[in-house]
């Protein structure tokens, strides 16, 4: 292996880390406003022009908390729980291309904008996001709190509602292109976009990737209504803002693969270069989960079980079959 | 016989109705049926509309920008208590009868009195624990004299209890009293506009 690759893939990751981590906290600030603009708030105003500080002062009183650990939990996991969260997240970053290949200026050094161009791509990222349910059960688990134990066992409801519909929904636009490589499903699409031919599957991997990321319509592991903050009741500080850096960096990852399966990927659209399309599509999923957070209530834990066995399940394979009789035609 | 049918109408007004809320469904066809209704009604999207709408409006803000903006308050506000000076001599008005101190039911007014130099009661000290005060208004409705009323000065806040009980801010400061701003009436316990023409003579003139 060569020095220059390993030297590449270091920067790779670290200027991904950075750049996510970053986007979290941004992320935030531009949530607040939208929810607070939907709901005719202001959401931040006084910190800095337009409350853009906002985020530093919210990093800022996030990272000098005190680190509490409760007294009665047990405290390896606790302590390792959030790191699960945002590690997951991050790692499921690695098999994703964010850009198309380009030269860096000057130089005819050729970045291909991904950690490591594996050939099952989206199975990796889907495990990964997977494991990453691992830290609110963890965390719910040994927090030896009434609310975080309830989180829990909804964090395990949704990952066996959710998981089936991830992978049953994407079988079909992968039969389609015949590689498991985001890259390759980005190439397939040159000209038109795979949302066109699988809607269904579309829409269930949206409803999967809600569930997958806990946002609005799913978020049954923090539900505050019911269960206080769920999973997360008993955390604060860093802890809790690694949890947060975790779920906005998923939402990164789900929004920037189902650009990549659904949306046409990084190929140039019309006029625009395919670097500024996946950005701007990436941008309008996120702005979706923003809008969907504002505008619909949340689920009960039976209904999400209900929806994703006994009406999407069956829907994902009735798409499946049609998909193979369709290809099996042509 | 008293009639007592607008008594026992619950209606909130002729045009009050129901919602009608659909039995729930036995049979698999009308489950699968209630399914595609709620599938298909498009609701959700009614949701993403509203909502969109009034993001792209503008100055669709209801945030009162609160220490920079305030809402006015109604007159009958019960806030932090005024003790009202005579206009006639710029005497305190109270006269120790000590009711306020009776009927409050915080316990929070303490009243102190002495006969003065002409024999009159003079009040020696008057401390209401603010701390402690519920702002029930009974004091004020219970002064013979309208000399304590509340008035509209809710940002009373301290970092010290003892800031909480001096008669000293209570009563109308004299220069104010002297500018002739003193707001006689407009608080809680306040006389009538019309109340001039509700005095009735008293015995001794028949």
């Amino acid at each position: 292996m060569e020095v220059s690759y390993i030297i590449e893939t270091i920067i790779k990751i670290i200027v991904i880390l950075t750049v996510f981590s970053a986007l979290a906290g941004i992320t935030t600030y531009f949530e607040r406003k939208v929810l607070a603009f939907m709901q005719r708030r202001l959401g931040p105003t006084h910190v800095g022009p337009v409350g853009l500080l906002q985020v530093a002062a919210d990093g800022i009183k996030l990272f000098t908390k005190e680190d509490i650990v409760p007294q009665n939990a047990v405290k390896p996991i606790f302590m390792i729980a959030p790191v699960i969260a945002a590690a997951s997240a991050f790692i499921a970053m690695a098999a994703v291309p964010f850009l198309p290949e380009f030269t860096i200026p000057f130089t005819d050094y050729v970045v291909r904008p991904i950690v490591s161009d594996i050939n099952v791509g989206v199975l990796f990222v889907m495990g990964v996001m997977a494991t990453g349910m691992y830290a609110p059960l963890l965390a719910g688990m040994a927090s030896n709190n009434k609310w975080s134990l309830l989180g829990a066992a909804r964090t395990v409801i949704q990952i066996l509602s959710f998981e089936v519909i991830t992978g049953l929904s994407l079988i079909a636009p992968l039969m389609m292109v015949g590689s498991l490589s985001l890259i390759d499903i980005n190439n397939y699409q040159d000209g038109f976009w795979l949302v066109v031919f699988q809607p269904v599957a579309f829409v269930m991997f949206m409803i999967a990737g809600y569930a997958e990321t806990n946002r609005t319509p799913f978020d049954l592991l923090e539900h505050e209504a019911e269960i206080i903050t769920g999973y997360a009741t008993e955390y604060s500080g860093i802890r809790w803002g690694l949890f947060a850096i975790g779920e906005y960096a998923n939402m990164f990852t789900v929004a920037f693969v189902t650009a990549l399966v659904f949306l046409g990927g990084f190929n140039d659209l019309w006029f625009i270069p395919g670097g500024i399309a996946i950005i701007l599509k990436v941008i309008a999923i996120i702005f979706f989960f923003m809008w969907v957070r504002a505008a619909w209530p949340h689920v009960r834990p039976d209904q999400i079980m209900w929806l994703c066995w006994k009406v999407l399940m069956p829907l994902a394979l009735v798409n499946i079959l049609i998909t193979g009789l369709v290809i099996m035609a042509i | 016989m008293m009639d007592f049918t607008n008594y026992n109408n619950r209606n909130v007004s002729a045009d009050y109705k129901y919602i009608e809320i659909d039995e729930t469904p036995t049979l698999w066809s009308d489950k699968f049926k209630r399914v595609m209704k709620r599938t298909f009604k498009g609701e959700l999207f009614v949701g993403l509309w509203v909502v969109f709408r009034e993001m792209i409006k503008r100055g669709n803000s209801h945030t009162i920008l609160y220490p920079l903006e305030k809402l006015p308050i109604s007159p009958r506000y019960r806030a932090l208590h005024e003790i009202k000076r005579l206009v006639e001599s710029g005497n305190q008005a109270c006269i120790g009868c000590g009711l306020c101190e009776k009927i409050c039911i915080a316990n929070c007014i303490q009243i102190d009195t002495k006969y003065g130099s002409k024999g009159r009661k003079v009040v020696r000290g008057y401390t209401i624990n603010l701390g402690r005060c519920i702002y029930c208004g009974y004091c004020a409705e219970v002064c013979p004299e309208l000399a304590i009323t509340h008035g509209q000065d809710y940002e009373n806040v301290s970092e010290q209890r003892a800031h909480f009980t001096s008669m000293s801010e209570l009563v109308t400061p004299m220069d104010i009293f002297k500018a002739g701003k003193q707001e006689q009436y407009p608080g809680f316990g306040a006389l009538s506009d019309n109340a001039d023409d509700n005095v009735k003579k008293t015995p001794l003139a028949y």
